[in-house]
């Protein structure tokens, strides 16, 4: 399914400066690989080397965080909020 | 933002280094690892910092600047100077507990009365030296009020984010100082995210626990400074910390290891033991089932300074905790509100909910035997009462109300054996 996806300030040198890019995929899974093949370097700032979602990244599929769904299982329907966003603490 | 007419100072900070994999950075308004996301912390030289230097300084966190990432001439420009808040010595509380000697950090005597007055005030200093016009930040309430105040003395524009359903007293003493103060429909841990993103959207701001978060968390460090020299430079046995992002406990762990290190206290060992809510408590749960992870929880408990459901520090807690022999505890709403209530009673201290948090912690603690009786502890107190009324306003009411004759006062007095 097509969805776009918001890119964090640290990763937009591989988006060539884009904040917002587009993407598709059935699952959370998909969308990192066609960002990937769009955008090569990029599943590999997001992923560990287990391929799972590094410790301090958040990824949510409109506001739902995917550590409370299925993680990179987690559907991506059509038009869905991708975010990809560095975990901060706050207070 | 980048740019500044005066040469950047940050004292005997050198540079940032990635706590995940190592990578290093310049100082600037930086705060992720570009190539894993790891947190960033300052990377120091420190100087020729001896006890005579601290104690010839002011009265407030900058005798500590030597130990922080703030310019020498950090004190010449307006700021609310925290810090060197009262270190009692809890006899009543330590007798309830049955501990022999307990000391309580009591932080409630801040400027806006918390400890984030402290963070804050380095945020502030690194802000500026960095060029930033605006200070901005999502909070539970607390930064929220040091944020605003801090910014209204030092002249520089706030905007403050704040869930929509937080405590009124926060509400109220955020906004009497002025700034923009923005209610969120969501829980903090919706409000964190939208200023992350909003820090990527809006770079000229200085979101103090986002994009200068390294620089701000160091101000948490003068929170163990303070506790070993007022101890007459030593360390306590074991220190109870709360736990909402995990930030405070692992840089009072860093001020007693960097106050080993630099010799101006020996190197005695210590244990941490972290405090949490139940209704959020993804550290607790994550020290109990013995991970090295946090998963991620929705909070709900009264103690809404401490309900961070994604705490970024979390695993760092786990870490010290295990490292040191400490514990991380959690306790129900029910516990804390009977935590304040005990600190109020046995020390005279009104603490928010959080400082509800470590009391019970510390009960519940020494009664599973975790925390050793005899060895020296200490507790942080983190935050005042009056900013959370409500969780007590139930239990805290008057004994009787009378008519005004002495006749009424005569038959309660009686009636209660008062």
């Amino acid at each position: 399914m097509a969805v776009s996806v918001r890119i964090p300030t640290i990763l937009r040198p591989l988006t060539g400066g884009a904040a917002e890019v587009a993407s598709e995929g059935d699952t959370l899974a998909q969308v990192l690989d066609k960002l990937e093949s769009d955008h090569p370097g990029l599943k590999q700032r997001v992923l560990d080397g287990d391929g799972k979602v590094r410790r301090f990244v958040n990824v949510y599929v409109g506001d739902e965080d995917v550590r409370f769904a299925q993680g990179l299982e987690t559907p991506t329907p059509d038009g869905a909020q991708v975010s990809i966003i560095p975990a901060v603490a706050g207070g | 933002m980048t740019t500044t007419t005066t040469p950047r100072t940050f004292g005997p900070a050198l540079g940032l280094s990635c706590r995940e994999c190592g990578e290093t950075y310049d100082i600037g308004p930086r705060y992720a690892c570009e190539l894993c996301f790891g947190p960033l912390e300052v990377a120091y030289d420190f100087g020729g910092v001896t006890r005579d230097s601290i104690a010839a300084g002011p009265r407030n966190i900058w005798r500590y600047r030597g130990l922080l990432p703030v310019p020498d001439h950090v004190t010449d420009t307006p700021n609310t100077e925290p810090g060197c808040t009262r270190l009692v010595r809890a006899d009543g509380l330590a007798s309830a507990l049955g501990l022999r000697r307990l000391w309580l950090k009591d932080d409630t005597g801040n400027p806006t009365h918390s400890f984030k007055d402290r963070v804050v005030a380095v945020a502030l200093a690194a802000a500026r030296e960095l060029g930033f016009k605006v200070l901005a930040c999502p909070s539970t309430g607390n930064l929220a009020n040091a944020v605003a105040a801090a910014s209204a003395r030092g002249g520089i524009k706030s905007v403050v984010f704040v869930p929509h359903d937080l405590e009124q007293q926060k509400i109220t003493t955020t906004a009497v100082y002025g700034g923009t103060l923005m209610a969120v429909e969501g829980n903090y841990d919706d409000v964190n995210r939208l200023a992350s993103e909003l820090a990527g959207e809006f770079e000229e701001w200085a979101f103090v626990n986002v994009n200068v978060r390294p620089y701000y968390a160091e101000g948490s460090k003068t929170l163990g400074y303070e506790i070993a020299e007022q101890l007459g430079w030593r360390l306590p046995g074991q220190v109870v910390v709360p736990v909402a992002s995990g930030s405070q406990l692992t840089k009072v762990d860093k001020a007693f290891r960097e106050l080993g290190t630099l010799g101006l206290v020996d190197e005695t060992p210590y244990r941490v033991f972290g405090a949490q809510a139940t209704g959020c408590s993804p550290v607790a749960q994550a020290y109990k089932a013995g991970h090295d992870v946090v998963q991620p929880v929705r909070p709900s408990t009264i103690a809404k300074s401490l309900a961070i459901g994604n705490p970024a520090d979390g695993p760092y807690v786990l870490d010290i905790a295990r490292r040191t022999g400490g514990a991380v505890e959690d306790v129900t709403d029910d516990e804390v509100v009977e935590g304040m209530t005990l600190l109020a009673r046995t020390e005279g201290i009104f603490a928010e909910t959080a400082g509800g948090v470590t009391v019970a912690v510390l009960k519940k603690l020494v009664e599973s035997g975790k925390l050793d009786p005899e060895a020296e502890t200490a507790a942080i107190i983190s935050g005042d009462g009056l900013k959370t009324l409500d969780a007590v306003s139930a239990v805290a009411r008057p004994t009787a109300t009378i008519a005004p004759t002495v006749e009424a006062f005569r038959a309660v007095h009686d009636k209660a054996g008062i």
